[in-house]
């Protein structure tokens, strides 16, 4: 399992919270070649830095360059490779109404969520837990016809 | 100072202390074109290209180390400038390109003119700017300046729409700069440069590879010194060349894809690589597994994104090269013993009269190496050579003896043809007194051709040596060697009459075909007070050696045939 080429890991970046900063950081991925599995954004209250979470993939070799990179930017405050973290990965789903509600409900329950709404032709679950479990979340709804599916990225905390 | 963001623009440059920029109007930078005009504290100089002027700027800076800066429009001005930017970032050379936009209510409307500046340049520079609020641009401007010249340098990009540069406000350009996002690290780990030494005196086959951060570093007196007090071999990159300075017993040459055979086997068989300022480019490294095979490595770099990129380093230390570089010399002195490499120095000596740098001459046609070496006799270490990029390039590096830094100017990382001529503009500039002579060959000259324009009306006379071969001769080369003699699209043979365009653009033509012509071409144009074009028609087929195919290993050289006696 522990394929050096291939590792996955998950990278906290504080970033000046300025217009162009996500294209920098997307664009330095895409210029070379490193893969972004997750992307999420959204600014640190009280401040003016915004907090990107990358869940990407690569050699040892790849992810240590990544993180050098992100360093070498400009408004790149500080870059946190995730070793002892909390990871959480946030899931929607539309199922139609006709499907059974009481095992949706029971199986978003086993995955720390619930129904969040409902309507005249459909009702959405919501889950938030490690990615590898929302993952299995997904593969559980199968059988219920999800109409759509929404993934959030990870978001992940160092403990 | 309440003043428009156009004149902000130009305080800023003169507090820099910049006294020349490069640049070509257009419509969104016509605000600030208007305070040139009206301002003394710097000159301009209409390039006829936006490229000409970024390398133009370019070369101003490799040969004094100061910031240079160039101007254009937006749109088609800024998309001419781009080979420019990507230049100067490959070979890490400050710089600051200022270039309108249209206004800030056009912006995302496909507006005349208009193109994603920042965006496009996002990968090609160090750090750009697009200016929203003119309160911002006086930090940004000094923001600009700074991040150019400091840590690893590069080119910093400042947009500025248009009504930004119309509009008024209260200017005071800051004394301090502040990103806190924003560290360069200079000073090296002691302990790990503590380690380095340890490991140096340990060595028997130590080998200083030299790259062109010792250069940007003004680090080539501690170099030497390194060199000397260890007796310790030497190999340059392309862009470190004039570092050792060629005279120097201790330097090799040049390493890499058309390094010399001693370099190369330098480096395969070196038991500790002390790289100073060089990143392990892959024309330098050859196949990556068998570079540098049995060393360690001791890698010094101001870029720590540099360091294990490519080789895997036992004594990575990030820093500026010149303050490691002090500490390595305190920490040896009295320890190093030169006797200690004797026998390393022997073996390299004897790799070297194996085979030296050489070519097989001729009476009937001049050999481009030739002319080279003549132009070293004649002009030699006064002169700054630049170059544009393929064979007379290589040749240039093999074969002109340069004897200090910032005398060679070319486009290394990204081998941009065009560069040596408006480069040689920028370089005679800042240095009016020497002779520049930019080496191109009859691809490279056209490339930016229409510079003999500005260089007749600014008078600034510069040579270009034309290594006539009609050919593309680096791409006839690998068609040669490796696409069975199919001469695909590389066959120059239709050609302008070089001396009538010189001409015709108000400078001064040589056709030159013989040894005596081309001493007296370039007497003659030195004596001159014009810009200069020496067509010199050099064998054609002439293949640039040592040449180590594309990735293979150092040491595996495709070497030149002996003269035979």
């Amino acid at each position: 399992m522990s394929d050096t080429n291939n590792v996955r890991r998950v990278i906290s970046v504080l970033v000046e919270n300025e217009s162009s900063v996500l294209s920098r950081i997307s664009g330095l991925f895409a210029g070379r070649g490193y893969n972004i599995e997750t992307l999420t954004v959204a600014p640190v209250p009280d401040s003016n830095l915004s907090h990107i979470t990358i869940a990407t993939k690569g050699s040892l070799r790849v992810l240590e360059q990544i993180t050098k990179q992100l360093h070498k930017l400009v408004p790149v405050y500080k870059v946190i490779e995730h070793n002892e973290m909390v990871e959480k990965e946030m899931v929607l789903i539309k199922f139609p109404i006709e499907q059974n509600l009481a095992d949706i409900q029971v199986l978003c329950g086993a995955y720390n969520g619930g129904i969040v709404n409902v309507g005249e032709s459909m009702i959405i679950g919501m889950v938030a837990d490690e990615p590898c479990r929302v993952k299995h979340f997904i593969e559980a709804t199968k059988r219920y016809n999800p109409i759509e599916i929404v993934r959030g990225g990870v978001v992940a905390i160092e403990r | 100072m309440n003043i428009n963001g156009a004149q902000m623009v130009c305080e800023a440059l003169i507090a820099e202390g910049v006294k020349t920029v490069f640049g070509y109007p257009g419509g969104a930078i016509m605000n600030v074109y208007d305070e040139i005009y009206k301002q003394d504290g710097f000159e301009h100089i209409l390039n006829r290209h936006e490229q000409a002027s970024v390398h133009a700027a370019d070369g101003y800076a490799r040969a004094t180390g100061e910031v240079g800066v160039a101007m254009v429009t937006s749109g088609p001005g800024f998309t001419n400038a781009v080979t420019g930017l990507a230049t100067a970032y490959m070979d890490s050379i400050p710089m600051v390109v200022i270039s309108g936009q249209v206004p800030l209510s056009l912006i995302g409307t496909d507006g005349f003119q208009e193109i994603d500046a920042v965006g496009i340049s996002r990968p090609c520079t160090k750090h750009n700017y697009l200016v929203r609020e003119l309160s911002d641009l006086p930090r940004i401007m000094k923001e600009a300046f700074h991040i150019a010249r400091t840590g690893r340098p590069g080119p910093v990009l400042v947009d500025i729409p248009k009504d930004i540069t119309a509009e008024f406000g209260n200017f005071v350009y800051p004394k301090e700069v502040s990103i806190p996002s924003y560290k360069p690290t200079y000073k090296g780990n002691s302990r790990q440069i503590d380690k380095a030494i340890e490991a140096i005196l340990k060595s028997k086959k130590p080998l200083l590879y030299i790259g062109g951060g010792v250069v940007l570093s003004d680090a080539s007196d501690l170099v030497r010194k390194l060199a000397d007090m260890g007796q310790l071999p030497a190999v340059e990159t392309l862009m470190a060349r004039g570092v050792m300075g060629a005279k120097n017993p201790l330097l090799q040459g040049m390493l890499g894809m058309h390094g010399n055979y001693s370099s190369n086997m330098a480096m395969s068989e070196t038991d500790l690589v002390i790289s100073l300022g060089a990143r392990f480019d892959d024309r330098v490294t050859g196949k990556l597994s068998e570079f540098a095979k049995y060393a360690d490595v001791i890698h010094i770099d101001i870029d720590p994104a540099n360091i294990g990129k490519l080789v895997d380093v036992d004594y990575p230390i990030v820093g500026d090269v010149k303050r490691v570089l002090e500490k390595f010399i305190t920490g040896l002195e009295g320890k190093i013993n030169p006797e200690r490499y004797a026998d390393w120095r022997e073996v390299l000596a004897r790799y070297d009269n194996l085979h030296p740098q050489s070519y097989v001459d001729s009476d009937e046609v001049i050999k481009p190496q030739w002319a080279i070496e003549r132009l070293g006799e004649l002009v030699g270490e006064q002169a700054i050579i630049t170059s544009d990029v393929g064979q007379h390039q290589m040749w240039a590096a093999q074969h002109y003896p340069f004897d200090r830094p910032r005398q060679w100017i070319n486009s290394g990382g990204l081998g941009t043809m065009g560069f040596g001529f408006p480069a040689a503009l920028g370089a005679k500039k800042a240095f009016p007194d020497k002779t520049v002579i930019n080496i191109t060959g009859d691809g490279s000259i056209l490339m930016n051709v229409q510079e003999l324009v500005t260089a007749s009306e600014y008078k600034i006379p510069v040579i270009n040596v034309i290594l006539n071969n009609h050919f593309l001769g680096m791409v006839r080369q690998w068609q040669t060697f490796f696409y069975e003699e199919r001469y695909s699209e590389t066959d120059l043979t239709f050609q302008p009459n070089y001396k009538a365009l010189a001409e015709a653009c108000h400078g001064i033509g040589y056709d030159v075909t013989t040894k005596a012509e081309f001493d007296a071409a370039i007497k003659d144009a030195i004596a001159k007070d014009k810009v200069a074009f020496v067509n010199v028609q050099v064998a054609r087929f002439e293949n640039v050696l040592p040449m180590v195919p594309s990735a293979g290993a150092l040491y595996n050289m495709m070497l030149p045939k002996k003269e035979e006696k």
